[in-house]
């Protein structure tokens, strides 16, 4: 069997997988999933960019995935009415005076000869730099946090169509990648997984505590959608009428209609990556950064600007992520700085593509696909499993109460499983690189 | 009066908490940086380590208090401690002989046995969650206070308590033990010696007759009891809780590296460094200054320089400094 016949053969178990949760669950929670894991195969793409083609380790895909939630808040949510006069500027200006401190510090560490005198100054640079911008950043904060907390209390977003915020979460995340590439990329490979690790926490943390920006652990909801909502839907005689003479109920054939249109956008999204990493793969600039991942000293001798290089991809890679976010952000409607864990946002990822098959765009494609559906199916079937187990136990034994309680934690199991199983017996994945 | 006042508040605070704190960091960060300078890859599963061996601990010391056997005003796990490094040390060399062990004959790259630690952590924070839950799980038992900030008070008449809690006590004490012993196993005794030479040149060590398989099996066994003690005392000072141990992954490493990858001593010191950062950046001083400064100079914020919520930024804040200034780490670490 040719390679493509395989690939060919896998995309459609994937599909009977899809369509047999449609039949037996619903298409409801088969249309859920395939969206979710259309994000995730996107989300999969970004990093087999930069494992895959380049090498590089970057555990903190999560702190991207956020930056490109919060794009969508900044970008579709209404402006908070007041809050840019009552301290919005204030904010920006403390912001702006924080960089600069950042910019000042940088340009004496590299103006100033090396000594006692640059590391003082420096010093003094960053401290008073740091209680100049508390102290204009502060009043700021607090004024625009007064403003009706329960409700709003943050500065709110620029009204502007959501689809926009697809776009803008992916420049959030390149200019956070930006900042951390700048400083670990050239480091030993350990230390950028921790340094990753560490800003995607970071992240996290802000949108947890800045309410101002991202209301932090009050959420923001009602991110507007691209798509028509339900409700609309059901009252659309027009809708009600093709609906009933498709034999369908107008409530499910509306949320099912919503669903696909979802659908359809984050495909074209998907389609968009997929055709653009695979032109960056065969192309000359793909095969030089190939040859960086696979030797880095020759490719050097070569005259490729290894570090350049690999702060490029590094920055493609995370916009992806962040692109991934927004998406998610987007269908979700609402952005919960809590629900994001990094064994589910990060490592999962790392479990799609080494399963799908790193340095393949369409391994990871299919790794994000495969791995999502067995992440919502575990728990189910895991369920299963322990009942099976359980079913000459007693009822109200305490072993067999405390087995069906834990049937929920059966999914990082398996995924740790799966994880290692792929990597000792098919390191290459499921579709291996060319 | 206002002085010591200060003094005292200063030390119930921050300087006592960042020390205990900054024990438990050290023995983390002794496990993580054994396993680099002996196994030569950055454990990822060493958080995980860490809530399985505190969760046996737990699971026995419920064992004890339920059959009644306690150890009066010390905390019954301590009892329990060395069945959880035993339960520890059996997962930990069969997770060796199941999966790493494959790569290390082949000698795989060091990316490779991280994204295999990956899973490794993936499974062990299942199975944590799987037998114990992910609630927070308080099993400290015995007294809780050597001095009671009521009794402190009265004693001296400040205004201000110094309450010395007994976990503290019990870390520092533990961690010191720990540490002596490690540092006399790998200084004095032969094994000790043939894992620094293993770590400090493998080939060379292979050659002067060193069983690179009893030298690693040795490693696991004392990270095990390594990661067991730091994470029972950490659960014991604070509580368990599967996902709080994961996420003590970034202080830990940061620690580790700070101190320099592979070296125990900068493990130590990295540990004390990243813990008095974190407790006293994110400390509101409002309390100690008020005694200090004169009237009309007391602050009237919190003074807190960064809410507590961002502690891991301090820790990521040193790492980045040092790894900039200074990669190898504050004491010459192995990396580059």
């Amino acid at each position: 069997m040719t390679d493509t016949n395989r690939n060919i053969l896998y995309f459609a178990l994937m599909a009977v997988l899809i369509v047999g949760t449609g039949m037996t669950q619903g298409w409801n929670v088969a249309l859920t999933l395939l969206n979710m894991g259309v994000i995730s195969a996107i989300l999969a793409i970004g990093v087999n960019l930069q494992w895959g083609f380049a090498g590089l380790f970057n555990i903190g895909v999560m702190g991207f995935v956020a930056l490109g939630g919060l794009g969508a808040v900044l970008v579709s949510m209404p402006p908070t009415e007041g809050a840019w006069s009552a301290g919005g500027f204030r904010i920006v200006g403390a912001l702006i005076l924080g960089a600069a401190t950042i910019v000042a510090a940088v340009i004496a560490q590299r103006r100033m000869a090396k000594g006692r005198a640059r590391t003082l100054a420096t010093l003094a640079i960053l401290i008073v730099g740091f209680f100049v911008f508390r102290a204009v950043f502060d009043p700021g904060v607090e004024a625009v946090e007064a403003i009706n907390p329960a409700g709003t209390g943050y500065l709110g977003g620029m009204n502007l169509p959501v689809l926009i915020a697809w776009p803008v979460g992916g420049l959030l995340a390149a200019g956070a990648a930006w900042v951390i590439g700048k400083t670990a990329l050239g480091l030993r490979s350990d230390y950028l997984a921790i340094a990753t690790l560490g800003i995607a926490e970071i992240v996290i943390a802000v949108l947890k505590n800045e309410d101002w920006l991202s209301r932090g652990v009050k959420n923001v909801i009602g991110i507007p959608r691209p798509v028509p909502y339900e409700i609309d839907l059901q009252q659309d005689p027009g809708f009600v009428d093709r609906a009933t003479g498709l034999g369908l109920d107008p409530v499910t054939a509306s949320t099912i209609y919503v669903k696909f249109a979802y659908l359809i956008l984050f495909v074209i999204v998907l389609l968009i990556v997929l055709w653009l990493a695979q032109r960056a793969l065969n192309s000359p600039w793909g095969r030089m950064m190939r040859a960086i991942r696979d030797n880095e000293t020759a490719a050097e001798a070569m005259g490729k600007d290894v570090k350049g290089r690999h702060l490029q991809i590094f920055i493609l890679g995370s916009a992806i992520c962040g692109v991934a976010g927004a998406m998610m952000t987007t269908l979700d409607s609402q952005l919960t700085p809590t629900s994001y864990q990094p064994l589910r946002f990060t490592f999962l990822v790392w479990v799609m593509v080494i399963v799908g098959g790193s340095g393949n765009n369409f391994g990871a494609v299919l790794g994000g696909l495969l791995i999502w559906w067995l992440w919502v199916m575990v728990e189910p079937i895991g369920l299963g499993l322990m009942e099976l187990i359980t079913a000459g136990m007693p009822d109200g034994s305490a072993l067999k109460d405390h087995l069906i309680a834990s049937a929920a934690q059966m999914r990082l199991l398996t995924m740790g499983l799966i994880l290692l199983l792929v990597l000792r017996f098919s390191p290459r994945g499921l579709i291996p690189e060319k | 009066m206002d002085i010591l006042n200060a003094l005292v508040a200063f030390l119930n605070f921050v300087f006592f908490p960042a020390l205990a704190y900054g024990a438990q960091l050290s023995l983390g960060a002794l496990g993580v940086t054994l396993i680099y300078g002996i196994l030569r890859f950055s454990n990822f599963a060493h958080g995980d380590t860490m809530a399985f061996g505190t969760m046996a601990t737990i699971l026995v010391t419920w064992l004890f208090q339920a059959v009644g056997i306690g150890l009066g005003p010390l905390p019954t796990a301590l009892l329990a401690l060395p069945f959880g490094i035993a339960a520890t040390a059996l997962l930990l060399l069969f997770t060796d002989r199941a999966v790493y062990r494959f790569y290390r004959v082949q000698k795989a790259k060091p990316v490779i046995l991280v994204i295999v630690s990956m899973g490794v952590m993936f499974v062990m924070n299942g199975v944590v969650r799987f037998i114990i839950g992910v609630n927070d799980i308080n099993f400290s038992d015995g007294q809780r206070f050597i001095i009671s900030a009521r009794d402190f008070r009265e004693m001296t008449g400040l205004d201000e308590g110094l309450a010395i809690r007994t976990t503290s006590l019990i870390t520092l004490v533990t961690a010191a033990i720990a540490v002596a012993l490690l540092f006399w196993f790998l200084n004095k005794t032969r094994t000790g010696k043939s894992m620094r030479a293993f770590s400090d040149n493998e080939d060379l060590a292979l050659l002067s007759g060193i069983n690179p398989e009893r030298v690693v099996a040795v490693t696991w066994i004392i990270v095990a009891a390594l990661a067991t003690t730091a994470g029972v005392l950490y659960g014991l000072d604070k509580s368990f809780k599967a996902f709080t141990y994961f996420q003590l992954l970034l202080p830990i490493f940061a620690a580790a590296i700070v101190g320099g990858l592979g070296s125990p001593l900068g493990a130590i010191a990295g540990g004390f460094v990243i813990a008095f950062s974190e407790v006293t950046i994110t400390y509101a001083w409002k309390k100690v200054l008020g005694y200090v400064l004169p009237e009309p100079l007391e602050p009237d914020g919190l003074v807190q320089l960064l809410s507590t919520d961002y502690k891991f930024a301090v820790s990521f804040a040193i790492l980045i400094v040092v790894l900039l200034f200074r990669p190898t780490g504050l004491f010459r670490g192995q990396s580059v």
